[in-house]
């Protein structure tokens, strides 16, 4: 295995398009360095992009918030700006791992590792955020959903990498949220994840409505027809009755050592309930 | 497999070093440079004995590579004591009896550290999620949270 640390974008895509054999993109390395670990692990090269410059910043810019790739998930809750008008996406990504993880670990890796139970990916796409994907033949913006396929599958293509996440610019009176049930208070995996991301009107009515759901599926689930039941609701009791019926009916989870299909499906709904509340109070404090 | 020359600075000092490009840093630090006070409970970023600082950054020196650290600040506990005197996360630590084994000891008060130097007075719960990624099996758990409210408060001028 050969090790290259690039200083430019450029570098580092022709070295991952560059590769004999397997390439691996190196960021806070808390999901690779694990697979290295294991006897079946391959790799002709590791790209370890954290010497790139921009990489660990996060930037406002006119079109929001950029998270470079190389940027720790503690790095996010540090930075008030961001923390004030993404606090669901914020919340996700400190959700994952120990305070130890947390100083490597980030939302790309957490992405691209593509594991449906990923604890920032619904909060990232209930959030609309796009991906700033570059390779060989330039950059691309790459809605953040599409880039898991299955488990451990990405739509990369080889040779491109995710350079940052772009979190879009908040209009007033918008809130997200993301909550997940895990069987212990911290470190562990998601049994089931849900992310909320609302606007409201100026009476308090929902204009915009996005929910995704992580561990229900062999990667995120957009419930586009649960998020649409909210719009012109004021979250009263039927209208959170609704969504709960339509997120377990979006759902198709597996029966595992974690969680049944049924007890998945219905903590789908309840989560859901309750972030969409937390995401609407969130909403009505702006 | 090509050696990979690594300078940076532990503990303050220069050090280079030469490493694989698949070592660890826990690795490195524990069989190459003689630094023994971090421990390899798991090597899976579980247990929180391996926990070194990296530029200022609580991390788990067995998912960094030795690559990684070129340029950069490590901090190990073996840094922790000034001469001969005991850091008072240390010394709590005796007074407390928080540890049996000793095992996951320098984990925790690398983590300790890591939380004290930027919250000087953490509530007992702020403490206690903070050091979820350190595992301890024989101690159990209250008596290493005592230790650091101890440490804290003194730190603070609150106890003699
Ligand atoms: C103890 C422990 C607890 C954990 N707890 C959680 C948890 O609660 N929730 C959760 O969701 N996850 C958890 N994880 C998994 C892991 O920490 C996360 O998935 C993390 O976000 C991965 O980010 P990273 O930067 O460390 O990725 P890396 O390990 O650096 O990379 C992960 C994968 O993505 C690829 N990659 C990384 N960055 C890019 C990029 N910019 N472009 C293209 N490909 C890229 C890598 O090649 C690799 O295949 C845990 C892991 C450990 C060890
Ligand atoms: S040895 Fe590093 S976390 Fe257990
Ligand atoms: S004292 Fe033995 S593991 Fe903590």
């Amino acid at each position: 295995m050969r090790y290259e640390r690039p200083e430019t974008i450029d570098q580092a895509t022709s070295l991952l398009a560059g590769a004999k054999g397997k390439a691996f993109v190196l960021a806070g390395g808390t999901d690779l360095l694990v697979r290295m670990k294991g006897d079946d692990f391959e790799a002709g090269l590791v790209v370890d992009i954290k010497s790139i410059s921009g990489m660990r910043d996060i930037a406002e810019t006119d079109e929001g918030f950029v998270i470079g790739a190389g940027v720790p998930c503690a790095a996010l809750n540090e930075h008030a700006a961001l923390h004030a008008a993404w606090p669901g996406v914020v919340e996700a990504a400190n959700l994952i791992g120990s305070t130890q993880i947390q100083g490597r670990c980030t939302v790309s890796g957490n992405l691209c590792n593509a594991s449906p139970a990923a604890d920032s990916v619904p909060a990232m796409v209930a959030a609309g955020a796009q991906a700033k994907v570059s390779g060989p033949k330039g950059t691309r913006m790459v809605p953040v959903v599409d880039i898991p396929l299955a488990p451990g599958k990405t739509s990369l293509e080889k040779g491109e990498m995710i350079e940052a996440i772009v979190l879009p610019k908040r209009p007033a009176r918008a809130g997200d949220a993301y909550l997940r049930f895990i069987p212990r208070t911290e470190m562990d995996i998601a049994v089931v994840g849900v992310g909320v991301n609302l606007t409201l009107g100026s009476d308090g009515t929902v204009e915009t409505a996005h929910v995704a759901l992580g561990a229900v599926g062999p990667k995120v689930v957009v419930a586009e027809a649960a998020a649409k039941t909210l719009v012109g609701t004021k979250l009263e009791d039927t209208a959170l009755a609704t969504l709960a019926a339509a997120c377990s009916a979006a759902s198709s989870p597996i029966d595992d050592k974690r969680g049944t299909v049924a007890f998945r499906k219905d903590v789908a709904g309840v989560l859901a309930r309750r972030a969409a509340r937390i995401a609407y109070d969130r909403a009505g404090e702006k | 497999m090509a050696s990979i020359a690594v300078s940076t600075t532990i503990n303050g000092d220069e050090v280079d070093f030469i490493c694989q490009p698949d070592e660890s840093l826990l690795d490195v630090l524990r069989n190459r440079l003689g630094l023994m006070g971090a421990k390899e409970g798991c090597g899976t970023g579980d247990c929180g004995a391996c926990s070194t600082m990296v530029d200022g950054r609580l991390v788990c020196s067995c998912l960094v590579l030795g690559a990684e650290v070129e340029g950069t600040k490590v901090e190990t506990i073996e840094g922790m004591a000034e001469g001969g005197d005991l850091h008072p996360l240390q010394q709590k630590f005796i007074e407390n009896a928080a540890l049996q084994c000793g095992i996951c000891t320098p984990g925790f008060l690398i983590a300790a550290k890591a939380l004290l130097d930027q919250n000087p007075n953490p509530t007992e719960t702020e403490i206690r999620f903070w050091l979820a990624g350190n595992l301890c099996r024989c101690t159990g758990y209250d008596k290493i949270v005592r230790a650091v409210q101890d440490a804290a408060a003194e730190m603070r001028g609150e106890t003699a």
